[in-house]
C-alpha cells in the first residue's frame, strides 16, 4: 500500500456484446490501457474512429515505472489535451550529477532551448499519468474502456481480427476491423500469434526502490553513481518524482536473487547505507528487474498492429521505453485514421513499421551503448570504463565519453518514402523533412497549437494554398524553420516534416501531400 | 590514415619513459594508466578512420 497515492479503481462493466451474446464489428480495438495504448486511444477518437480498449486490470500501473516524459512526448499528449497538466504536474530537472567512487565526476546541463511550450523533461509516476489519460479518454464518447477484460484468442484474417475476451462473467467474442497491441512486454496478443522478439537479453538485475523521504531533500538533479563506497562495484540512480518520493535504482549484478533482493530487510539497509544511519524515510514500492535491449522484426501483421514495449524493448537507461511507445502511436494513428476514412491506401501502414523500426532500433543502440558502459561485461571493458570515469573529472575530453544514458530525442524518418526531399541547396539549417515540427513562440500562444492534426502548410508569407495554412511573418518561428520570405513547409498530421521548399507550388505541394500518404510510394 | 611506419624521435627513450611510467605501480594501477593512456591517445588523434585502422591492427594478434 503507497503512502502518498491511492490507485483508482476502474468499475468493471458486462458489455452490451456479451450480456447479448452478437458480435458487433468493431473499427478499432486496443489492448492495453497503459500509457500507450490510451494515448492511441485519445488520438483515435480525436481523428473521429470509435475505439474499444481492453485491460485485463481495473486500475492503473502500480508502482512509479516509467518516470521521466521527453519534451516531444509531452507535444503529443499536448495535441491530445492532457500536455499541460502531465507538465504542470511533473517535476522540471535540467541537472545531472555524475559520481566516480566518492567523488563527483563531472555534472551535466541539459539547458534546454528557451521559447518552447514545454520543457525538455519532466519526472511522473506513471500512475499519476495514467490517470490522467484515463480521465480524458472517459470524457471522450467515442471510446468505451473495458477494465476486466482480457484477450485470449484471436484469430486474425483478410478483412478484420476475431478477439476471445474473458471476464468476470465468462467467455465472448468481438470482432473488429483494426487490432493495437499496447500490451507490453509480456504481450498476449504477441503470444497468443506465436511471434517473438530478436535481440538481446541482459543479465544484470536491478533494483528499483520508491523511497518517501522524511525531513531531508535533495536537491530536483539527477545522481548517478559509479562504483560507489556504499554500494561498491554497482551503479545507483537517485531521481526525483513527485509527493516527495524518490526513486533509487541499485545496480544488482547477475547472480541477485530477485525474491530475496525485494525483501524491505534487504533494500532497506541498501538506503540506509546511502542516506546516512539517521537518515528517516519509507518505502513506498520495490520492484527488481532485468531488462532487454529488442524488438519484433515487423510491427505489422495484416490489420494487428504492434506498439510500445509490445513491439520493441529497451534498457530503462535513457527514458526510451514509454517516450517511444507515445511516438509509436503518434505515427500510427494518423494514418490508421486515413486507411479507415478511405483517404490511404492499405500500403501506408506498412511505412508505420519502416519509420518506427528505425526509432526503435536507434532506441536499442543507444540504450544497450549505456548499459554497456554502466555494467561493463569484461575486465578489460570495465578498466577502460572507469579510466573514462577517473579522467572525467579533470578532462574536458573525457566528459562525453560517460554514458548514464543519452535522453530520449525523437528520432528523425531520414529514409521514409512518404517525405520529399529538399531541393538541393535549399536549406542549410531549420527542420528537416522527417523530423517533428520544432515549437516556438507566435501571437499569443505557440507554434505546435496552430498546426491542428491534420496536414497543414506552414508559410512565411501569404500564400493561397487550399490546404488549411499557418501564416507566419516574423519571429523566432522564422530563425528556427531557416525561413525566408515564401519559403513553406508541408506538415503531416503527427507533426513531423513531409517537405519544404522556398518557394510555394499548389502542384508540389499536392504531390508531397500524395506521397504522404503513401500513394506515390513504390 | 594511420602512419604504419617509424615516427618516433629517439624510439628507446620513448619506450624507456613508458615503462618507467608504470615503475611502482600495482597490476591493477598499471593496468588503469594504460587505460587512462589509449583514451588519452585516441582523443588527440581524433579521426574516426584512423583510430578503426588502429583499432584493426591491435587485432590482428602476432604468431
Amino acid at each position: 500500500m503507497l503512502k502518498t497515492y491511492t490507485p483508482p479503481e476502474y468499475a468493471y462493466r458486462q458489455c452490451l456484446e456479451q450480456r447479448s451474446g452478437l458480435a458487433e464489428r468493431r473499427p478499432l480495438v486496443i489492448i492495453g490501457a497503459g500509457p500507450v495504448g490510451l494515448t492511441a486511444a485519445l488520438d483515435a477518437a480525436q481523428r473521429g474512429i470509435p475505439v474499444v480498449v481492453l485491460d485485463d486490470n481495473n486500475t492503473v500501473s502500480q508502482g512509479s515505472r516509467a518516470l521521466c516524459y521527453a519534451k516531444r512526448t509531452l507535444e503529443i499528449w499536448d495535441r491530445l489535451g492532457v500536455g499541460e497538466a502531465v507538465a504542470a504536474h511533473g517535476v522540471r530537472w535540467q541537472v545531472g550529477k555524475v559520481f566516480f567512487k566518492n567523488e563527483l565526476a563531472y555534472q551535466f546541463n541539459l539547458l534546454p532551448e528557451e521559447q518552447h511550450k514545454l520543457p525538455a523533461m519532466v519526472n511522473l509516476q506513471q500512475y499519476h499519468l495514467e490517470e490522467k489519460l484515463v480521465r480524458a479518454c472517459q470524457m471522450q464518447p467515442l471510446i468505451e474502456l473495458r477494465w476486466k477484460h482480457r484477450l485470449i484468442g484471436l484469430n486474425p484474417g483478410e478483412d478484420g481480427v476475431d478477439l476471445t475476451v474473458q471476464t468476470p462473467d465468462g467467455v465472448f467474442s468481438m470482432r473488429t476491423d483494426w487490432l493495437i497491441a499496447c500490451d507490453g512486454a509480456g504481450s498476449d496478443t504477441r503470444g497468443l500469434m506465436g511471434l517473438d522478439f530478436e535481440g538481446q537479453v541482459f543479465e544484470d538485475r536491478f533494483l528499483i526502490a520508491d523511497v518517501l523521504m522524511k525531513g531531508r531533500d535533495f536537491p530536483t538533479e539527477r545522481w548517478f553513481w559509479f562504483d560507489p563506497p556504499f554500494h561498491p562495484g554497482q551503479s545507483v540512480l537517485l531521481h526525483k518524482e513527485c509527493d516527495g518520493v524518490w526513486r533509487i535504482d541499485f545496480q544488482l549484478g547477475r547472480d541477485a536473487n530477485a525474491a530475496e533482493e525485494k525483501k524491505p530487510e534487504r533494500v532497506i539497509p541498501r538506503i540506509q547505507a546511502m542516506l546516512g544511519p539517521d537518515a528517516e524515510f519509507e518505502l513506498e514500492w520495490v520492484s527488481v528487474y532485468q531488462f532487454a535491449c529488442r524488438r519484433m522484426q515487423n510491427f505489422r501483421h495484416g490489420r494487428v498492429l504492434f506498439a510500445g514495449d509490445a513491439a520493441h524493448q529497451v534498457s530503462p537507461f535513457g527514458a526510451r521505453g514509454a517516450n517511444s511507445g507515445v511516438q509509436d502511436v503518434d505515427n500510427l494513428i494518423w494514418k490508421l485514421a486515413a486507411v479507415i476514412k478511405g483517404e490511404a491506401p492499405d500500403a501506408l501502414l506498412d511505412s508505420y513499421h519502416a519509420e518506427r523500426a528505425v526509432a526503435a532500433d536507434d532506441n536499442i543502440r543507444q540504450s544497450t551503448r549505456a548499459t554497456d558502459f554502466i555494467s561493463p561485461k569484461t575486465r578489460a571493458s570495465l578498466r577502460l570504463r572507469d579510466a573514462v570515469l577517473s579522467l572525467a573529472k579533470t578532462e574536458p575530453f573525457a566528459r562525453p565519453l560517460v554514458n548514464s544514458g543519452r535522453l530520449s530525442m525523437p528520432t528523425p524518418y531520414v529514409d521514409s518514402v512518404l517525405l520529399t526531399a529538399d531541393e538541393e541547396d535549399a536549406f542549410e539549417a531549420g527542420v528537416a523533412p522527417g523530423c517533428p515540427a520544432v515549437d516556438a513562440p507566435l501571437g499569443e500562444g505557440w507554434l505546435l497549437e496552430k498546426l491542428g492534426r491534420g496536414f497543414v502548410l506552414l508559410s512565411f508569407g501569404p500564400v493561397a494554398s487550399t490546404l488549411p495554412t499557418v501564416v507566419v511573418e516574423a519571429g523566432l518561428v522564422t530563425q528556427r524553420y531557416d525561413a525566408q520570405p515564401g519559403t513553406c513547409y508541408l506538415i503531416r498530421p503527427d507533426q513531423v516534416v513531409a517537405a519544404r521548399w522556398r518557394s510555394f507550388d499548389a502542384a508540389k505541394v499536392a504531390a508531397a501531400v500524395l506521397r504522404s500518404l503513401g500513394e506515390l510510394a513504390c | 590514415m594511420l602512419n604504419r611506419q617509424p615516427n618516433l624521435q629517439d624510439p628507446d627513450g620513448f619506450y624507456d619513459e613508458l615503462i618507467a611510467c608504470q615503475r611502482g605501480l600495482s597490476e591493477t594501477q598499471a593496468d588503469a594508466l594504460l587505460a587512462r593512456l589509449v583514451l588519452i591517445l585516441a582523443n588527440h588523434i581524433g579521426d574516426r578512420a584512423t583510430l578503426r585502422e588502429a583499432l584493426t591492427l591491435a587485432r590482428i594478434e602476432p604468431l
